[in-house]
């Protein structure tokens, strides 16, 4: 095990793949002499040179475009989109032509490739650079999506989303960029679309992704030393494929489940979960599904304002404890 | 990077120096293309009339010289990217007149079993990466093959056909202007037939030749093409993609032509002043070729078969189609992923 950051992490997981497959190319604004606004791909053009780390102009629809088209023609790209607030800018690439060519050609291609961003907020960057768009790529049948929330996930998740045939929206959180973690040594791959129980108990059950993974553990550490209720956290990793049999197995068993969302509040994927959870296990449920999510605004850029409206820690506690009626299943016997 | 956008001279001979005679057989089946793609084109409208193909279509009736006479030009593993005004160009690779009727008509036998439809034909056997419905959005696309032909070094080119109105569009300028750094082995043709849609190109651009009058801006020489004369937009054809297969980086040429009819079934094109149509259709490309071979002493007999042998072809694809079934309802549910399924949960 090596000690790497998040962003490290990035370029290892990218290295190992263009290391073991000359059909990986990656492409984007800044990433090669640069490397990357977040340095996040440091490295990689000295290592595998211009022609496979290639520098593009400021042209989110070329790099998206780009990438689909060596897709369709045998090579297996990395575009990278700056910040996933300028997805916005390329989203037909994503909505409309990525997502849909397989079906909409009965089959005739397949679409490996991979389009890496840098989501959500911490930095105060506004309304414009802070935003947690995982809900908008999830909403689009033909792409999976991504979030992994340590430096281990972040290689073994992107090296399982390079090899997938499949188009993959992976967005790494820019918060946790410097966050460390160990990370096993030699070739590390994951699979896409397993949910990772980091913590079992038998209270409530937690379910957090990316950036609000630490601080659901967070939460946990104090709800179980401090109010003897004792946690299950899920940390969700993909979106799509979704892991609903993990997550139906713990609410099951511990009757209550909040969602911790950094998305705004309408159509989060905590309303998908909500939606599962109670067409699926409503009568093992113990309380109301609760959902802990950004308000419904566009994101302040103020230090203060940014906090204030993010899920905190304080906040997920808080929100637990005020849950309806609850009584833990440890001491009402359930 | 400057120095890899250097401004490189017009190909050479330019189009309009007198050019050496096309051989017969070329000749041939320019023509023979071009009145496929009549007939074809021709029968979709009838089948449109009878109600046996549903949804929108874009017809290309007076388009024909450009997408025959590039799809005569291209290899077979070249690729050919268009919009969703791409009958022509899907059948000029050679992709079948089943395959294009029966996906109009939403049948088993389309080319893509009735999941695409008239907008979006695509056959990866011959070329045919696809037929794009969002204007513009197939250029960057088409690049993006361009890069990989490169990588690959095969020596394949890609060509992007779009119209007047892409023009203006801002994926036209970030592809181009890419193509353009990385030198890449791509042919852009504008296929300028006066009309955005519905409104006159020249009332919403600010240049006269919308795509010529843009090439400048992306270190690349201006090419004006007549795009109803086939051997003409054939040997242009040739020279770039002869460029792009040498390593000389892309090219924009503009194809001036005119649509018969209007953008789409809807629009019946009343807003194109008669005298200006009329010019037009006695400049249509597929008896203006006739009359050249025939002048240039090509028998008559030999234009007939020709044309009776495409009649007899389009007949029984119609026939074909018309017997196809309809697709599998299970089909809707395949194919979203690699693994053919559609399966986004656990």
């Amino acid at each position: 095990m090596a000690e790497l950051s998040y962003r490290d992490a990035v370029a290892a997981g990218i290295a190992q793949e263009m290391e073991r497959d000359e059909r990986v190319v990656f492409l984007g604004e800044d990433i090669g002499a640069a490397g990357g606004v977040f340095k996040a791909t440091v490295g990689l053009v000295d290592r595998f040179g211009p022609r496979r780390v290639r520098d593009t102009p400021i042209s989110e629809l070329a790099i998206l475009g780009a990438a689909m088209g060596a897709a369709m023609t045998g090579l297996r790209p990395i575009a990278e989109i700056m910040f996933s607030d300028f997805l916005a800018c390329c989203w037909d690439y994503v909505a409309n032509e990525i997502s849909k060519t397989r079906y909409m050609t009965n089959g005739q291609f397949t679409m490996p490739l991979v389009i890496r961003t840098a989501n959500g907020a911490g930095s105060r960057f506004g309304a414009q650079h802070s935003q947690s768009v995982e809900n908008w790529a999830m909403a689009i049948p033909g792409i999976k999506v991504v979030a992994p929330s340590t430096p281990a996930d972040v290689k073994g998740l992107l090296a399982a989303a390079i090899r997938d045939p499949d188009p993959v929206l992976f967005f790494e959180h820019k918060s946790l960029y410097g966050m460390k973690g160990e990370v096993p040594d030699g070739e590390h791959v994951e699979s896409l679309g397993h949910a990772k129980v980091l913590r079992r108990g038998d209270d409530i059950t937690i379910v957090a992704l990316a950036a609000m993974v630490p601080r659901a553990l967070q939460a946990a550490e104090i709800l179980a030393s401090q109010h003897r209720i004792s946690a299950t956290v899920i940390d969700l990793r993909c979106l799509v494929p979704l892991d609903t049999q993990t997550i139906l197995a713990e609410v099951i068993r511990t009757g209550r489940l909040f969602t911790v969302e950094e998305n705004p509040r309408l159509c989060g994927w905590g309303a998908e979960i909500s939606s599962i959870v109670t067409e699926e296990c409503f009568y093992d449920l113990d309380q109301p599904v609760v959902r802990i999510t950004t308000p419904h605004i566009p994101l302040p850029a103020a230090d203060a304002l940014e906090d204030a409206v993010i899920p905190s820690v304080g906040r997920i506690v808080q929100e637990v404890l005020r849950a309806a009626d609850f009584r833990p299943r440890s001491a009402n016997g359930l | 990077m400057s120095s890899a956008v250097n401004r490189r001279p017009a190909p050479s001979p330019a189009p309009s120096d007198a050019p050496e005679a096309l051989a017969p057989e070329t000749q041939r089946a320019l023509y023979r293309l071009l009145v496929e793609l009549r007939y074809t084109e021709k029968r979709a409208y009838d089948l449109f009339l009878q109600n046996l193909i549903k949804g929108t279509s874009h017809l290309a009736l007076g388009q024909e010289a450009v997408a025959a006479g590039f799809g005569h030009a291209m290899q077979k593993d070249d690729y050919t990217f268009c919009t969703y005004r791409g009958h022509d160009h899907t059948l000029a690779r050679g992709a079948s007149i089943t395959g294009v009727l029966g996906e109009l008509m939403g049948r088993q036998c389309g080319l893509l079993a009735g999941k695409g439809g008239s907008m979006h034909l695509t056959s990866v056997e011959h070329g045919v990466m696809g037929s794009y419905a969002i204007v513009g959005a197939h250029i960057p696309i088409a690049i993006g093959a361009a890069w990989s032909a490169q990588y690959r070094g095969t020596r394949q080119a890609a060509v992007a056909f779009f119209g007047d109105g892409t023009t203006n569009i801002g994926a036209f300028h970030e592809a181009i202007n890419m193509a353009a750094v990385w030198k890449l082995p791509a042919v852009f043709v504008c296929e300028n037939n006066l009309y955005m849609e519905y409104t006159p190109i020249r009332s919403v651009t600010a240049v006269d030749h919308p795509a010529a009058d843009r090439a400048a801006s992306y270190g690349l020489p201006s090419i004006i093409v007549d795009g109803n004369d086939v051997e003409a937009v054939y040997r242009v054809a040739r020279q770039a993609l002869a460029l792009a297969r040498d390593g000389g980086g892309p090219s924009l040429i503009e194809c001036k032509t005119y649509r018969h009819s209007g953008h789409s079934r809807a629009d019946p094109a009343k807003y194109r002043p008669p005298e200006e149509v009329q010019a037009w259709m006695e400049r249509d490309p597929v008896p203006a070729y006739r009359r050249q071979l025939l002048a240039a002493g090509m028998a008559e007999s030999v234009l007939a078969e020709i044309e009776r042998v495409a009649m007899a072809a389009v007949d029984q694809a119609t026939e074909t189609a018309k017997a196809s079934p309809p697709p599998e309802l299970a089909s809707a549910f395949t194919d979203v992923w690699a693994d053919g399924g559609a399966a986004w949960r656990n």
